[in-house]
């Protein structure tokens, strides 16, 4: 029997441009061939001849891969190690720009939980349309709609448009139709990483079950990797677009966690001249200790005009992505903000790591002028740290352990 | 069932068995935008009737009446409605083919089917105001005692077919630039309203005299001009300017098409 997925040489290359607000209007082009017919003319003339400077970023190269009948397998990576792209193409949203790919069967993805659910239609009507976006004929809806609303329990509000509708009342209904398709392969992508902890369980629960007793095959990207270790026995670990390590989920999960801890420090180094702007431009972003393992996130730039309203920190996101907060240079009284003038500048903030939980955070530059523009948007192209918390709870001797939650504060108690 | 994904796809003959084998979610999609649509408004489903009507009480007042605008020796009500009737099937298809990607940009970028079925759903949902809106015509021809004759109301569906391809066509062409140029949703109520004065709506392409054959380029001339002669059976049908029409819808399509598909497979990455 031939495998039942076969990724032959494959390939994804997107093309950066720096693009303002990440769109191109039309009337903006046309202004521009009148404004400067010769410089348009020689640009396309460029872009003909293939002469033109591009940043290229190869999203995956060159990955080879193939799945037997039956398998479970994880795809664990960073974020933007390539992992949604893999999935993307292989259930057909993007196309591949090298290799190929052979699906023998049918295949349904489940890159985000309710697509295409409408808030103004109900229940019952949301089940029916989603299930058929996902692939399911219409008789298999209806035989499956008792086990669905069963499974979801909302058996009440099946006739109220969803958009009354609780957040966990709505993810449950979205992850109950798609735990109901039943094609021969199954992608998923992070989608259990919402909905509640008892929620979640009982997925992981209906997915297991699936494909122990099915014998599906399931293609499964997440960021939690005690899920991955229950779910599947084969793993591959992406990273910057191509396969480092593939084999038994045990042996690539340590892989992957302790390339977190042998990793020095993070540091971003501006290559150049990216995210160029009037007023801030970002040299180095870093993460330093001191000898009281305390961490530090540090900004050098350079300031090229001074401007009020200027406002530089960073974002801090837990490992499936949660943002925690956001924290600003100009956060306090203005007779305590740190000085920038022209020139060099440098910056640092301690990052109050007694209040955060072991685990993995990643840290985001993030700039702009008040309420003007963004400098620095929070979007995935923006330079990103990340680190490995690891700190001694409390001397206390019911506290020695990791617990649950993003946060673990020492708070004190009295009477 | 075997698949296989590689960087460049042509158009084949699978596209079409393809097409067929994804009709349901096609219907879906329909019953979808007809569901939520009539559920927005209150008026619900008179909706479909109301719109084109007031709009011909008011043109039939400032045009027929106050300007009195020359409709070929037709009651000017039943003549603009007629063209009301067809024009706003057509614009209106025009339109929610031309933003069809975009506001499903959230199911394009996650779930994959053939990106033609949303253009086409989005017609059908038009389809289905216009033959509810037809119900005021059937009214009118009773009062204003017309009888279609035989011909005419066989030639129905044919205008039908080619108003389908023409709008359907123009709007894969819209469709496919505005994934990429955002403001062309902007332009394009203002280019549709243009549109609606160069075809035969509120008057008759006679008015033109000599130089009606330029309007006749414009395929809803055409099919305006056929659908007045087939129900109201006043004037003859011009079959040479419905080939016309039908040649030019051909044209437009075949463009919309290659230009749809040849961008299709970039939609996720450029929206």
């Amino acid at each position: 029997m031939p495998p039942i997925i076969e990724i032959k040489n494959l390939g994804k290359k997107y093309n950066i441009t720096h693009q303002q607000g990440g769109y191109i209007a039309l009337r903006d082009v046309i202004t521009n061939v009148f404004k400067n017919p010769f410089r348009f003319a020689k640009s396309k003339a460029k872009q003909i001849a293939g002469l033109e400077k591009k940043e290229i970023f190869w999203a995956l190269n060159d990955i080879n891969l193939t799945v037997e009948s039956g398998e479970v397998v994880g795809i664990i990576g960073r974020n933007g190690a390539g992992k949604s792209t893999l999935l993307k193409i292989l259930s057909q949203i993007t196309p591949p720009t090298t290799g190929e790919v052979i699906i023998n069967g049918t295949l349904g993805s489940l890159l985000e939980v309710g697509t295409g659910f409408h808030p103004e239609l109900s229940g019952r009507e949301n089940i029916m349309l989603n299930g058929a976006i996902l692939g399911m004929s219409k008789k298999e809806i209806i035989k499956k709609f008792d086990a669905i609303v069963e499974f979801a329990g909302i058996a009440k509000f099946l006739d109220t448009p969803v958009k009354y509708y609780s957040s966990g009342m709505y993810v449950r209904l979205a992850f109950s139709v798609a735990a109901h398709l039943e094609p021969d392969i199954l992608l998923v992508d992070e989608v259990l990483a919402v909905g509640d902890a008892e929620f979640q369980k009982k997925c992981l629960g209906k997915m297991g079950e699936i494909t122990k007793k099915e014998g599906r095959t399931i293609l499964f990207v997440s960021h939690n990797m005690e899920a991955i270790q229950r779910l599947c026995e084969k793993c591959i670990l992406l990273e910057n677009g191509i396969i480092a390590t593939t084999g038994i989920t045990e042996d690539v999960v340590k892989t992957y966690t302790s390339s977190f801890n042998n990793q020095e420090l993070g540091e971003w180094i501006n290559k150049g001249d990216e995210f160029k702007n009037d007023y801030f431009k970002p040299e180095k972003f870093f993460i330093t200790k001191d000898e009281k393992n305390n961490l530090f996130v540090n900004i050098e730039a350079e300031v090229k005009k001074i401007v009020s309203g200027l406002t530089v920190g960073y974002a801090i996101y837990s490992e499936d992505n949660i943002l925690l907060y956001w924290s600003y240079q100009t956060d306090t009284s203005e007779d305590e903000w740190p000085i920038i003038k022209n020139g060099k500048c440098f910056l640092k903030s301690k990052i109050p790591a007694e209040i955060l939980n072991n685990g993995i955070f990643r840290i985001q530059l993030l700039g702009g002028l008040h309420h003007k523009e963004w400098l620095f948007p929070p979007n995935k192209f923006y330079p990103m740290l990340t680190i490995n918390l690891s700190r001694n709870f409390s001397k206390s001797p019911y506290w020695t352990e990791k617990r649950p939650g993003l946060l673990a504060p020492k708070i004190k108690w009295t009477n | 069932m075997k698949t296989v994904i590689k960087p460049k796809k042509t158009f084949s003959w699978n596209d079409i068995r393809e097409l067929w084998q994804y009709r349901e979610l096609m219907y879906f999609f329909t019953w979808r935008d007809l569901k939520v649509r009539y559920k927005q408004t209150a008026v619900g489903v008179a909706w479909a009737i109301f719109q084109p009507f007031i709009t011909m009480i008011v043109f039939s007042i400032f045009f027929g009446k106050l300007a009195k605008m020359p409709s070929d020796g037709i009651p000017y009500p039943i003549f603009v409605y007629v063209g009301l009737l067809i024009w706003q099937f057509f614009s209106g298809a025009l339109s929610e083919t031309s933003n069809c990607l975009i506001s499903n940009q959230s199911i394009v970028t996650k779930v994959y089917f053939p990106r033609l079925i949303l253009p086409i759903s989005s017609v059908l949902t038009k389809m289905v105001d216009f033959f509810v809106a037809s119900i005021i015509l059937i009214g009118m021809m009773v009062y204003y005692h017309f009888t279609p004759h035989l011909i005419g109301l066989l030639i129905l569906p044919i205008l039908l077919v080619i108003t389908f391809l023409a709008s359907v066509g123009g709007g894969l062409f819209l469709a496919s630039i505005n994934v990429k140029y955002r403001d062309v949703r902007y332009i394009l109520p203002y280019f549709i309203q243009i549109l609606m004065f160069l075809t035969p709506v509120i008057y008759p392409s006679s008015i033109a005299g000599k130089y009606s054959w330029i309007l006749a380029i414009n395929p809803m001339t055409g099919v305006l001009k056929a659908a007045r002669a087939a129900i109201l059976g006043t004037t003859p049908i011009n079959w040479e300017l419905l080939f016309i029409s039908l040649v030019m819808t051909i044209i437009i399509f075949t463009i919309g098409l290659i230009s749809f598909k040849k961008t299709e497979r970039y939609f996720a990455d450029i929206i």
